[in-house]
């Protein structure tokens, strides 16, 4: 558990965050400029705080009341920046050992580092040299691990290459992670808890299902990128047809391919602009999920736009509809309606 | 050429070798130290200590050479202290050129040093920290070998410097053949004497092969770092 509550002030820019973060990824995520790097170096002692506290487990690691700031090398923790800074006179095995050697077979293993080794850094892809910051790391045998925008340098193809890599280590390594992204499907996919920064202040902060799906969230994360994140579990394959059958505790939602196997839970982002809404049970209409839902909230927006916060059983979704839309179909909080999924509109990538 | 050069040219040469071997070296360490100081801290008075160390570079050499002779003289405050306390003279002796030689080649190799470390980004220390290594594992494991080319970059610059400094040795130390003569000043006392040249010319030879050889070597040696480096 990692508990922040510090203020600095950079020139015109005051950052001023609270939050704990519980075991688990934490993401961090705000646009550029909001302040997630800032938080992320005074976690590590690369930044120091003005006032404040920051407490990792039982360690005070900065105290401004009482003068204790630990400097970075004794706060044990394992910072993956965002240009990886590896050292270039190193291979990269004397890279990986820099900080210890930690478990050093399994996360040679874990991150695909064997064949790597002898190499330098200068010949490294954006991809694998994060990997090996990664690795660097994660020997270090840190306490928690920040994760500066690991992948923001890279493009899609390296970013599902790594992805994978770090939701297993999310799953095997019992590390603590804090996660800074600006990417939505990223947080959708990996985080636990979710922060969201803007103009340096929280905004919004808790279980990452539940943040995802406030209405209030939408223009912090913009309108393409709000949707609500549920948990599913696979029931089922239609062989026939090629789609798999997931549950929720809201109904059942079918979407084609194939994902994990019977009873694995899969973490589907539904983006709120893919979520048609109708006051009566459709027929006649090609989307194949239409799940029964009561509003719960309505909030307008500056734009055109309605953010409709639904309860599906006991998960929450996002709807957003226009102004025009929500006036003629006479929405209302506690209403009863229909929400329209599109299967076909849960990319691949969302689904993790 | 070679048999032009008496016992007292040879004596200049390896007086030169000698002071500007001795200077380099005693030099770079304050010099590591001092462009560290510039590249990387903010401190009160960062300027004037940037100033200072420029002095000898903008001021006339035998202003520099008079000041130390005022400083590090036996009467001077700190060659009087020297003398007092080590029985160390300075003044007019061997080692009072290699002083004069490394302070006008400091400035030289401070700029070299500083613009190296100031090329080396400062994340990787940042990194390096947060992998809990201390400062002193951190400069020796990171800072100094990724300066290292531009560290011999300043040695060799400084070498040539000491080599071929003149006007503060010999206002500071005169020239005493076979004590404080080094080549330029035995080639500054050969041309007063008609009928030297022969002289002059095996001095002025063994100078420019000990400069190319200097630079020569430097540039081989910072390729070979710079591999290493991975640069």
């Amino acid at each position: 558990m990692l508990q922040v509550a510090i203020q600095k002030r950079l020139g015109d820019f005051e950052l001023d965050v609270s939050f704990d973060a519980p075991a688990g990824v934490t993401a961090i995520f705000g646009r550029s400029g909001s302040g997630k790097t800032s938080l992320v170096n005074a976690v590590a002692g690369l930044l120091n705080p003005d006032a404040g506290r920051i407490v990792l487990g039982d360690q005070v690691l900065f105290d401004a009341g009482s003068g204790t700031r630990r400097a970075p090398q004794q706060r044990r923790i394992g910072y993956v920046f965002q240009d990886a800074r590896l050292f270039p006179h190193m291979s990269v095995e004397r890279n990986l050992r820099y900080g210890g050697d930690h478990d050093a077979e399994r996360v040679i293993e874990v991150l695909g580092l064997g064949d790597l080794l002898a190499r330098r850094p200068a010949g490294l892809s954006g991809g694998e040299k994060q990997r090996v910051a990664l690795g660097r790391a994660l020997m270090s045998d840190p306490q928690i691990l920040l994760l500066d925008e690991p992948l923001a340098a890279l493009d899609a193809p390296r970013k599902a290459e790594i992805l994978p890599y770090i939701e297993r280590l999310r799953d095997t390594v019992q590390v603590p992670m804090l996660y800074v992204s600006h990417d939505v499907s990223e947080v959708a996919r990996l985080a636990t808890t979710l922060v969201i920064l803007d103009a340096g202040s929280v905004v919004a902060s808790g279980p990452v299902g539940e943040v995802l799906s406030r209405p209030a969230a939408v223009p912090l994360l913009g309108v393409r990128d709000a949707g609500a994140v549920i948990v599913t579990k696979v029931a089922g394959r239609l062989l026939d047809d090629g789609l798999t059958e997931l549950v929720f505790s809201g109904g059942r939602i079918m979407l084609p391919g194939i994902l994990g196997t019977l009873g694995q839970t899969v973490r589907l982002r539904i983006p709120a602009q893919d979520v048609i809404l109708s006051r009566t049970a459709p027929k006649g209409i090609s989307a194949l999920n239409v799940l029964p839902v009561t509003i719960t909230v309505l909030e307008q927006g500056r734009g055109p736009g309605v953010a409709v916060g639904l309860k599906a059983g006991d998960d929450a979704l996002l709807a957003r509809v226009t102004r025009r839309s929500a006036s003629r179909m006479e929405l209302a909080v506690g209403q009863q309606v229909f929400a329209i999924i599109k299967a076909t509109a849960v990319g691949p990538e969302d689904v993790g | 050429m070679m048999d032009t050069l008496g016992p007292a040219e040879w004596a200049a040469i390896w007086l030169s070798l000698r002071v500007a071997v001795v200077a380099t070296i005693c030099a770079l360490p304050v010099a590591i130290a001092i462009a560290y100081l510039l590249a990387r801290k903010d401190f009160p008075g960062r300027q004037l200590l940037n100033g200072l160390v420029h002095l000898p570079l903008v001021m006339p050499p035998v202003v520099t050479g008079y000041l130390l002779l005022v400083i590090f003289g036996r009467q001077g405050a700190v060659g009087a202290f020297l003398y007092d306390v080590f029985g160390i003279t300075l003044a007019f002796r061997w080692t009072g050129a290699a002083l004069a030689a490394a302070v006008m080649a400091f400035p030289l190799m401070v700029r070299a040093i500083r613009l190296a470390i100031e090329a080396v980004d400062p994340g990787l220390e940042d990194a390096a920290a947060t992998l809990g290594a201390s400062r002193m594992r951190i400069f020796a494991t990171l800072t100094l070998p990724l300066i290292a080319p531009g560290l011999l970059a300043g040695a060799v610059l400084g070498f040539a410097k000491a080599l071929g400094e003149f006007g503060a040795t010999i206002t500071f130390v005169a020239a005493i053949p076979g004590q404080t003569q080094t080549i330029p000043s035995a080639i500054y006392g050969l041309l007063q004497v008609p009928g030297e040249e022969p002289a002059v010319l095996g001095l002025v030879t063994v100078s420019i092969i000990l400069a190319m050889g200097a630079l020569l070597l430097s540039e081989w040696l910072g390729r070979v770092m710079a591999r290493r480096v991975g640069r």
